[in-house]
């Protein structure tokens, strides 16, 4: 935790946001360089998405997962409804205004003795991309690997699944037309860019919760936790279980989650790591630990939800706009409450006993231990909080997406651990700047035109490989030779 | 007792299976990264679907065979050496967290709307776009043969050419690693696992060291994902982040920096995989949905998991000096 010594901290944290922002800002310029020519190259379906198309495309599919042709799916939406035959190829249709489009399969059509695994998708289209709803065709058979065919309904798809934030792109657009801004060659709007930064803020506020517990774990214990990731799926179940399941009212299902999730922490601390440190295990088994830790809570969460996406909060995203940005009321509360949590760590980080021995644990266990802290407490006070921590990350996450599946921690995984790196692995404050880096990129690559949803995440394997190269401790961290 | 056979002959199946196989190249590959140079790859994954990417969308652009399996085996290689170059000079973590990445997002990349026209985007590619080349091969001849108590078709998809050919490369792959291993090169790489810095003192590039390791063992995980396609189709989602998880099973079940506990690993994992779930299936087909079966079964590999690397971190056929690692 060098970088909050008293005397050098101010300067270099100023140091360090300038430059995230600078990295922020470098990062989405290579990335609006390379994909002009991709736009165009998608014309395997009959519709193209861009900056003012957005397509639906039914995908059928057999039991050996190859393209079943000759079944009618409708597509109907909001003032539209169209047949559409599946084909050996994907076939799309360009509907006429973003919104949610419910996909149903005519059985009917089916081969003789075959049932589909569902009769109906609900997919988000979106301007620029193609909202798939996928069905699996099978002799009663049910689907395997959960969520391999429920693509849209991913929160992996982010965003899309947010009317709100869906619905305020489309609003952009049409501002763009009106005034003169909008560019010919389809890119991005500035009230889009602006929607987008928001959109960005929300996402990096609310990884941070995450990966500031992360990082902190990283500091402490020297482990790269890989299970991580499934502790904020678990988070967005427990809010989705207190919330539909239990009726319990938001506040109260929040702080349940929390609670719980901090449990799972104590209990892996009590049962696992706490023995395991005893023993002296070496880190790099401890890091396969945690990777079974992962797949065992993984296939847990399947156990609840299936392949399925869920919606925390069972009503309608009501949009609001504050400073020309729209986001559902829900995703500013989120926001708020992920701006208090932060402050209120870093305060217990900064001004705190046991923060600033937590503080000096990071830095230097054995030096800390010699001083008289406990490290052993230390780093159960660090599982707990940082559980609990990526326990109220989910639940907001899909409290502000609308809705997750199971993936969603395994695709957060990935950006928490670029945040990290980017931020300076083990620094508390690192994680959070190296969070809203992270955020901020990956929903502004959606502007990209051309650029599938999916894709967006890669951005951050791309900052992930760009820091390594350039600057491996990160923003905040201290240099160590290492080779 | 009918029931009870049945489950036995599909568990006795899984033992040669061409997916075993396909495990076990893949964990051969993993062992020459983590159990012979102590490199973390938590993106096994991400190597196999390159080669199978690789292989089919080269045969469907009509290169014959050989060639596109040797496109297949360079797409690992090249993956490899991008992943390779920022990581390796760094502490071992950041390896394993730009593996883990980057596996996800080829498997993202390779589902995504904008190579579709390549990639077959989210349904992936069918088997019989790419299949037709590798099984003109087979010398065999048409119809069915039975040995013991399995019979498959001689030539096709789930066949016993598949099966013969997957492995002997599984054969080659094992023999080879025995061979490079034993050599001077293979000393240097496990005296890079025991102590880097001693090795770097005695004047190694252990750079270029590492860099040769991960290129090997990455070349074995994406023709680990060419056997793994062969008798089924491309699909991105079955090769994700749990694929991994089970090459890691699989390698610590038989023994990590072992010549055959891949092999083994893959073998009894499979088997045990195998009649775990159908003994599930039927013994507890009124208490939950065959869904939650898969379910209880994975939740029982990562609980193995845990369990061999706390209690056997050297698997079966391993030795515990051999796990010394070098932890910075």
């Amino acid at each position: 935790m060098t970088a909050d010594r008293p005397i050098a901290s101010a300067a270099r944290r100023i140091l360090a946001v300038g430059v995230a922002a600078l990295a922020a800002a470098t990062a989405s310029a290579a990335m609006l360089a390379a994909p002009a020519a991709a736009s165009t190259t998608d014309v395997a379906t009959t519709c193209t998405p861009d900056g003012t198309t957005a397509c639906v495309s039914p995908v059928v599919l057999d039991s050996d997962n190859e393209p079943l042709p000759g079944i009618d799916v409708t597509i109907a939406g909001p003032g539209f409804e169209q047949v559409v035959t599946s084909t050996d190829g994907p076939v799309s249709v360009a509907v006429p205004e973003v919104g949610t489009y419910t996909l149903t399969i005519d059985e009917d059509t089916l081969p003789e003795g075959t049932t589909a695994n569902a009769t109906e998708r609900q997919v988000t289209a979106q301007l620029g991309s193609t909202a798939r709803g996928a069905f699996r065709v099978g002799e009663g058979v049910a689907p395997e690997g959960g969520g391999a065919t429920d693509e849209p309904t991913e929160p992996a798809d982010g965003g899309t699944s947010d009317g709100a934030g869906a619905g305020g792109e489309g609003e952009d657009t049409g501002i763009g037309a009106d005034g003169s801004t909008q560019n010919v060659s389809g890119w991005p709007a500035f009230s889009q860019v602006w929607q987008q930064f928001g959109s960005g803020i929300r996402f990096g506020l609310l990884l941070a919760l995450a990966s500031v517990g992360l990082s902190l774990i990283y500091g402490t214990t020297g482990i790269s936790a890989f299970s991580h990731g499934e502790q904020v799926t678990l988070g967005a179940l427990l809010g989705f279980i207190s919330v539909n399941w239990w009726g319990l009212p938001v506040p109260v299902a929040v702080v349940v989650t929390i609670l719980v999730c901090a449990g799972t922490g104590w209990l892996q601390d009590m049962v696992l790591w706490g023995p395991l440190r005893k023993r002296g295990t070496p880190v790099m088994q401890l890091m396969i630990v945690t990777i079974g830790l992962s797949m065992a809570l993984q296939y847990v969460i399947q156990m609840f939800i299936g392949g399925r996406s869920q919606r925390v909060l069972p009503s309608n995203a009501q949009p609001l706009e504050l400073a020309g940005i729209t986001l559902s009321t829900a995703s500013w509360i989120s926001m708020a409450v992920a701006v208090v949590v932060i402050g209120a760590m870093a305060w217990f980080l900064t001004q705190t006993r046991i923060g600033q021995a937590t503080r000096a644990v990071s830095d230097n266990a054995a030096l800390a231990a010699a001083t008289g802290i406990n490290p052993d407490r230390i780093v159960r006070i660090v599982w707990i909080m940082s559980t609990g921590l990526a326990g109220l990350s989910g639940m907001l996450l899909a409290i502000s997406f609308g809705s997750f599946t199971w993936t969603l921690g395994m695709i957060l995984l990935l950006l928490m651990f670029a945040a990290v790196t980017l931020g300076g692995m083990g620094t508390a404050f690192g994680a959070l700047a190296g969070s809203i880096v992270i955020g901020i990129v990956v929903e502004m690559s959606t502007l990209i035109p051309g650029m599938p949803s999916s894709l967006r995440y890669a951005s951050g394997l791309l900052i992930l490989i760009l820091v390594l190269l350039v600057r491996p401790q990160g923003l905040l961290g201290r240099a160590v030779r290492v080779g | 007792m009918d029931e009870l056979s049945r489950i036995l002959i599909q568990a006795l199946g899984q033992l040669i299976a061409p997916a075993t196989a396909a495990y076990a190249l893949a964990a051969i590959g993993l062992n020459l990264h983590f159990g012979y140079t102590g490199l973390l790859n938590i993106g096994q994954a991400g190597f196999m679907l390159m080669g199978a990417y690789g292989f089919a969308i080269a045969t469907i652009e009509g290169a014959p065979f050989w060639l596109a399996f040797l496109v297949s085996a360079g797409a690992g290689a090249l993956l490899a050496l991008l992943l390779g170059i920022p990581t390796l000079k760094l502490r071992g973590d950041y390896l394993a967290i730009v593996t883990i990445s980057a596996a996800e997002i080829i498997r993202f990349a390779g589902r995504s709307t904008l190579w579709a026209d390549y990639t077959g985007g989210a349904s992936g590619l069918a088997g019989s776009t790419y299949k037709g080349p590798f099984q003109a091969l087979s010398p065999l001849p048409d119809g069915r043969t039975t040995i013991g108590p399995l019979e498959y078709l001689n030539n096709g998809s789930d066949s016993w050419w598949t099966r013969i050919f997957a492995w002997s490369v599984v054969l080659v792959a094992v023999l080879l690693v025995w061979l490079i291993t034993r050599s001077p090169w293979g000393r240097v790489l496990k005296g890079i696992r025991e102590d880097e810095d001693a090795v770097r003192a005695l004047g190694k590039n252990v750079f270029a060291y590492k860099m040769q390791a991960l290129v090997l063992g990455g070349v074995a995980g994406s023709l680990a994902g060419l056997l793994f396609v062969l008798p089924i189709s491309v699909a991105p989602d079955n090769m994700g982040r749990t694929l991994t998880f089970f090459v890691w099973t699989v390698m610590l079940l038989g023994g990590a920096a072992t010549l055959f506990g891949p092999v083994l690993g893959a073998m009894l994992f499979f088997f045990v995989y195998m009649l775990l779930r159908t003994g599930m299936r039927a013994g507890l087909a009124d208490v939950m949905p065959a869904q939650n079966v898969e379910h209880l079964a994975g939740l029982m590999v990562g609980v193995a998991l845990m369990c061999i690397v706390i209690f056997r971190p050297q698997g079966i056929l391993g030795n515990k000096k051999e796990l010394a690692f070098d932890v910075r």
